[in-house]
């Protein structure tokens, strides 16, 4: 297991250092830079700041000096907000996201694997037909539909809560962005569910324990949950990662300063070092998460080995 | 080890234990279980009745596709519904009318009174729990176990089937044992409440050849030291010839013929058990010899009509009033039926040939 | 279109487990014995719950995961039969069919009733502001604008039918881009085995596992904006190139239990050169779980451009998706819902009814989903 994680974390840096070049790869062969959108400057000043930043010295020179900074996780200055840091920027933002993130996704576990349960249960029921039917409509709604008709419902017409904002933890102005954000989650995790309960309740092993003389309860809580809940759990890793760093959208709808919000404004602004810093962070989020989740199903099914 | 499990059961259960007096401690009458699908129902029980008398042992030998393991899940209602029903019949157990209780009172069957070995050991364990939490489970929920009894208990079981250094790999989970030795672990399961009744289903079809003769023999010992009624479900003659005392053959739902075993295998009254009686390989025939097999394949059971023999397509001895006419169920002997339209004429021909008459030289081709 | 894609059945006698044989006699050899193939389920199939009909359990033997049912030469007949038999596939495939033909001919038809195009501005400076649906400028009751108009007075239908196509376009073409690159990458893999097959698998892990939504964005932000044609275009090939992932893999799963059944063999002993069988033999008989997963990868992919149109780095003017239409229609939501409502609601219907269609195609093609 120890050697697992180890192997699995060495694999990790390359792969991290392979998204981020290809990202600063890109960046770089585009036409244009930070300097030509935002704010044209006078020629010698311009000049000062690419000696500044090394922007005059060769592309290798560059990538090389980035790539050591990375690797000591100093992603340097942002071009945009000018008196932060990345880090600093990655702070502020972070908790933000988690906060929205983490909340929506236990919404969605909670709800979807109930009801999830629930379909398999009794298939090709009413309720089976309503909760896969109510999944496929999380499914198709797009979050910037569910978004703004839960503000305009909820808070512009009935005014139970408030529209936007990030108002800290806890707070109502969570429940909307929590619960947009939630929505394709839970239809996920819901269809998931149905789906792999289906598969173990239809297994020997479950007729072995109905054969034994357990309460259908109890068939369902101590043998059918763990085989049936494993797809949900390899669905939690990258999800969880991309929850918690940031959903584009629902923090532009509800103007959650997330990460986000930020990355997008990075990208329009051609904020290199910040755009750099977000995806570099992202994909070890991704790995790590994914890591953790392959550690965890070798604690939930015994049949795995490192 | 029997003084109480082999008791009758507590009497609140049956009040009037009609059926003690004659010796049955099961007894299915007319039991139908149908399937929904979508090409029709299929019938795959359709009217079985036979009773087991306390302590014996009965073979269900059939095809694939007879409905004998539908009948034996029909009997502690495991049928998986929908799309099965069971439609009709009765399970009368010590007398008492299993189809006719509630969930909860069949659950306290289960397991503790009448208890199944599946087909496949591989699939049937659950992956995910440790071997003793398995065992555990059955004693603590039926014979009121606390822990401790019953993690010693499992480790007894597990002894009892021959595992060897029980103790040390009782907490192994599934995969870490063979399919022969998961077996074993089925069998301690399915005995640790001393049920009075173990069904079990193919018990040794997936497993090798030498696992196979292993298993059974363990059945057997331990039914002989428990003094359980078995049922043993299996498409090998060869595996129920030692092992019980009277045997049901089924076809496409039905009882074709029931007999005790030495009668079964001396003096078939069915073309269909001879069939399967010749296509069993015979150690002592000349090499080179060609194996028998019955022709043609089980039924259909939606596409068959209710006005023919289900086996006359592939009889040698069918007639045109086979395919027209539902053959009769006919008593040959004590305790020994077939339904066949010709069953005393088969009968008698196996009779002759057992008296060591010259057996009819044209009879093997026919049956091609 | 079934015999010649699913050439094995004429090799073997393929009955699905169901199907009984057409006749006794057809079943057998001259020595009488019955011809019929095992019939294959599944790891982890329940064997024991299926109505014992025309096979039972000892003629079932578990195949590994993911190998493929032996087919019925009916195979495709009766999956439509049972995506028929489906009711929420077929609204979803009337519901596809319908938006799929207003899209194209609709606008045509607006124009020769209306007058209005998607990007008709009215010359009065009194009708430049948006009238709510089905309001003509008085306030009165009109059909001139079902959905109403946008800010600028445009007609909201005409422009939320132009936004499907591009939206529908979008989401085929990618669609069609990550097939040929999957299936390409796949096929290869599986047909080829061994190393190839652990290296060209083992990126697809990697590639898996990259936040790759993040890399279209700075791509889309970086490179487009030069042309709303060629952002478009780059749509496509950014969509496309990192949808093709699971496709691979299903192509590849299909094609390594393919590979070893006897028609590939008798291909090759007859000199047959390795491409061909790939795509004469392999690729066709892949076909049915690549055309469900390519069903669920056009809603997958609308959405993603959806989300990238809404961010401003998708579609943009004159060209309007459904995406950047609901983009447009959220900065006024408060004032003007019917600016967002309609091509959100449009979108939602949409996919909801595709994601019916490619459920209901996975629950037809695959028999061992069948509902009993």
């Amino acid at each position: 297991m120890f050697r697992f994680i180890v192997r699995r974390l060495i694999v990790t840096v390359p792969m991290v250092l392979i998204v981020i070049t290809l990202t600063w790869g890109l960046i770089r062969l585009a036409p244009g830079n930070f300097y030509s959108t935002d704010k044209k400057l006078p020629p010698a000043i311009e000049k000062n700041i690419r000696t500044k930043y090394g922007l005059d010295q060769p592309w290798y020179v560059q990538y090389g000096r980035m790539m050591s900074n990375i690797v000591r996780l100093d992603f340097g200055n942002s071009l945009k907000y000018e008196n932060e840091t990345v880090n600093d920027i990655l702070k502020r933002t972070l908790p933000v996201s988690a906060t929205l993130g983490i909340l929506a996704y236990l919404l969605a576990l909670v709800v979807g694997v109930f009801f999830g349960t629930l379909a398999a249960l009794k298939p090709n029921s009413k309720l089976d037909y309503i909760s896969m039917a109510l999944a496929m409509l999380g499914i198709s709604v797009p979050n910037f539909v569910l978004g703004p008709i839960l503000v305009l419902v909820f808070s512009l017409s009935l005014y139970w809560l408030p529209p936007a904002r990030w108002d800290g933890f806890p707070s109502w102005n969570l429940v909307l962005p929590v619960l947009t954000l939630s929505a394709i989650y839970m239809a996920y995790i819901a269809r998931l569910t149905r789906a792999g309960m289906l598969e173990v309740l239809r297994s020997d092993y479950i007729r072995t324990a109905r054969a034994k003389g357990l309460s259908e309860r109890q068939v369902i809580v101590r043998h059918a949950l763990r085989g049936g809940l494993l797809p949900v759990v390899s669905f939690t890793g990258p999800a969880l990662a991309i929850l918690i760093s940031g959903t584009v959208v629902v923090e532009r709808i509800f103007a959650m300063p997330g990460l986000g919000n930020y990355f997008i404004n990075a990208n329009l602004n051609r904020d290199e070092p910040l755009i750099i810093g977000i995806v570099a962070f992202v994909s070890i989020a991704v790995l790590i998460f994914n890591l953790l989740v392959d550690v965890a199903y070798g604690f939930i099914d015994p049949r795995i080995r490192y | 080890m029997n003084e109480e499990g082999l008791h009758p059961a507590p009497k609140t259960q049956h009040p009037k234990p009609m059926n003690e007096q004659n010796g049955n401690l099961l007894s299915v009458k007319n039991l139908r279980t149908y399937f929904e699908t979508e090409d029709g129902t299929v019938r795959a029980v359709d009217g079985i009745s036979f009773d087991l008398k306390r302590g014996a042992t009965l073979g269900i030998v059939g095809e694939s596709g007879s409905g004998k393991s539908v009948t034996n899940l029909s009997i502690i209602r495991l049928i998986p519904s929908p799309p099965g029903k069971i439609v009709s019949g009765e399970v009368l157990f010590h007398g008492q009318d299993i189809m006719s209780l509630t969930q909860e009172e069949v659950r306290r069957i289960r397991g503790k009174r009448i208890s199944m070995i599946f087909q496949d050991p591989m699939t049937s364990l659950n992956p995910f729990m440790r071997i003793s939490r398995q065992l555990m489970e059955i004693t603590q929920l039926h014979l009121g176990h606390t822990k401790d009894q019953a993690y010693e208990h499992a480790v007894r079981m597990l002894e009892t089937v021959g595992i060897p250094e029980a103790r040390a790999r009782v907490d192994d989970y599934p995969h870490e044992f063979s399919g022969g030795m998961r077996q074993r672990v089925m069998i301690a399961m399915a005995l640790s409440c001393e049920p009075e009744l173990l069904i079990a289903d193919e018990p040794t079809t997936a497993l090798d050849v030498t696992i196979q003769a292993q298993i059974l023999e363990l059945i057997r010992k331990l039914k002989v030291e428990t003094g359980t009624s078995v049922i043993l479900i299996t498409h090998d003659l060869g595996v129920v010839a030692g092992m019980t005392d009277e045997i049901i053959v089924m076809y496409a739902g039905k009882v074709f013929e029931q007999a005790s075993t030495p009668e079964l295998f001396a003096a078939p009254g069915n073309p269909y058990t001879k069939g399967l009686l010749k296509s069993v390989p015979d150690p002592t025939s000349e090499e080179g010899t060609e194996l028998y097999q019955i022709p043609g394949l089980p039924p259909d059971v939606v596409q068959l009509s209710p006005d023919e023999c289900p086996f006359a397509e592939r009889c040698y001895r069918a007639e045109e009033v086979c395919r027209r006419e539902f053959p009769p169920f006919v008593q040959l002997d004590a305790g020994h039926f077939s339904l066949c339209h010709f069953a005393e004429e088969v009968y008698a021909e196996s009779r002759a040939v057992r008296a060591g008459a010259p057996s009819n030289p044209t009879q093997r081709g026919d049956a091609r | 279109m079934s015999e010649e894609r699913t050439p094995q059945v004429s090799t073997e006698e393929g009955h699905t487990q169901y199907e009984r044989a057409s006749s006794p006699a057809s079943a057998l050899t001259p020595r009488g014995t019955p011809q019929r193939p095992p019939v294959r389920a599944r790891a982890g199939d329940e064997i024991h719950a299926f109505p014992e009909t025309a096979v039972g359990e000892g003629d079932v033997r578990t195949a590994e995961a993911g190998s493929e049912f032996v087919r019925g030469t009916s195979l495709w007949r009766d999956a439509w039969r049972r995506l028929i038999k489906n009711k929420l596939a077929v609204f979803g495939m009337v519901v596809v069919v319908a938006i799929v033909v207003a899209v194209l001919i609709g606008p045509a038809i607006i124009k020769a009733k209306t007058g209005y195009t998607y990007d008709f501005i009215p010359p009065d400076s009194k009708l430049v502001q948006s009238f709510p649906p089905l309001t003509a400028p008085d306030g009165s009751f009109s059909w001139t604008h079902p959905m109403g108009t946008d800010s600028e007075g445009r007609d909201m239908l005409a422009r939320v039918l132009l936004g499907g196509r591009i939206s529908l376009m979008v989401g085929i073409i990618s669609t069609i881009v990550s097939l040929i690159i999957g299936i390409s990458w796949g096929a290869t893999a599986g047909y080829l085995g061994g190393k190839t097959d652990d290296v060209m698998m083992r990126i697809v892990d990697v590639l898996y596992a990259i936040p790759y939504m993040m890399i279209v964005i700075v791509l889309l932000a970086f490179f487009g904006a030069q042309s709303p044609l060629k952002q478009i275009f780059l749509l496509f090939a950014a969509l496309g190139a990192v949808s093709w992932l699971t496709m691979a893999r299903i192509v590849r799963g299909q094609i390594i239990s393919l590979k070893n059944q006897e028609f590939v063999l008798a291909a090759r002993a007859g000199g047959v050169s390795t491409p061909k069988i790939i795509f004469r033999h392999l690729v066709p008989n892949a076909l049915g779980p690549v055309i469900v997963y390519a069903t669920l990868t056009i809603p997958t992919v609308m959405l993603s451009e959806a989300f990238l149109s809404f961010l401003g780095l998708g579609v943009q003017a004159p060209y309007a998706s459904w995406g950047s239409l609901a983009q447009y229609g959220i900065q006024n939501v408060a004032i003007f819902p019917w600016q967002l409502i309609f091509p959100g609601v449009t979108m939602a219907l949409t996919l909801f009814s595709l994601n019916f269609l490619g459920d209901g195609l996975r629950d037809a093609l695959d028999p061992q989903m069948r509902k009993f």
